[in-house]
């Protein structure tokens, strides 16, 4: 897949990752594993990008005698994901002409 | 390898980088391991997931921008003495030109790099164009009634844009080969400023 539409994708699936609660690290890991694996590194870099962008924010809570680190959606984050909807919506739109272009071959 | 190793590798081969960039990547590396070990896995196997502390090195050096390990390296590791300060202007004769060429042969690295790719391609585009004279010069000769010497020179222009077509593949390869070739260089670039051998 092209990189840098790989990389749009990865930004709103961490985004969808912690969109109805706050989550840690390895859950989102685990929670996009049917969809796409996903490295340590590359979403360390996908997180710091988003908190740079202030999509999201991290605060520590204690886990089990030990520091976790949650990560919490912001309204700019939750936008995001809503201007990732409408422009699928368009390229499906132009993905059936497309599709229907082959299809007529 | 149990976690200890593995961070202890990884805060080894991210010497050179910012002590808080490397204690928040430390920090974050434990954490996957922990919540991995409460999954159920042992700690050799939680380790084995995240995977080679070689290759992590490598991306983490990939995303971070030079300026940020060149600004760690030559940051004062204690306070600054006042005859160091005197040093170092009284030094500046010699290290400026020392940096000067430094930087110029970095530059120069670049323009050798891009000075391959543009004389491939001027290569390719006179080849083209010689395709373009031999068919035109062909055409010229048959007007003039001389069928032979229309007939070497079509054969020359045929050649030529066999040549140019075969040699446009080449220069794609060449092109994409180089801009491979310093991407690597830059990372390995990086590498030169932070860590220890990191295996």
């Amino acid at each position: 897949m092209d990189i840098q539409l790989k990389r749009g994708l990865l930004d709103v699936c961490v985004l969808a990752a912690i969109k109805d609660k706050d989550s840690y690290g390895y859950q989102i890991i685990k929670d996009m594993k049917p969809y796409l694996s996903l490295s340590e590194s590359t979403l360390y870099t996908i997180l710091k990008r988003l908190e740079a962008a202030g999509m999201l924010t991290v605060h520590s809570a204690e886990h089990d005698g030990r520091l976790r680190k949650y990560y919490h959606i912001t309204d700019s984050g939750l936008r995001r994901i809503e201007e990732f909807k409408e422009d699928w919506k368009e390229i499906l739109f132009i993905y059936r002409f497309v599709v229907k272009e082959e299809e007529n071959e | 390898m149990n976690k200890q190793e593995f961070l202890a590798q990884l805060r080894r081969g991210l010497r050179g980088l910012p002590r808080e960039d490397v204690e928040e990547r430390l920090m974050f590396y434990g954490e996957m391991i922990d919540d991995r070990v409460e999954d159920g896995l042992s700690e050799a196997e939680a380790v084995a997931e995240i995977g080679n502390v070689k290759d992590i090195v490598s991306q983490i050096l990939a995303d971070t921008p030079i300026t940020r390990l060149v600004k760690e390296k030559i940051r004062p590791k204690s306070p600054i003495r006042p005859w160091v300060i005197v040093l170092l202007i009284l030094g500046f004769p010699l290290w400026l030109p020392l940096l000067i060429s430094v930087i110029s042969i970095v530059l120069a690295a670049y323009i050798v790099v891009w000075a391959v790719i543009i004389s491939f391609w001027a290569a390719f585009v006179s080849v083209a164009a010689g395709a373009l004279g031999g068919v035109a010069s062909a055409i010229y000769f048959v007007i003039r009634g001389r069928a032979l010497t229309a007939l070497s020179m079509l054969a020359v222009g045929l050649l030529c844009a066999g040549t140019a077509i075969l040699m446009f593949f080449v220069c794609l390869a060449v092109t994409k080969g180089a801009i491979w070739l310093t991407k690597k260089a830059a990372v390995g670039l990086k590498h030169m400023l932070v860590g220890k051998e990191a295996s």
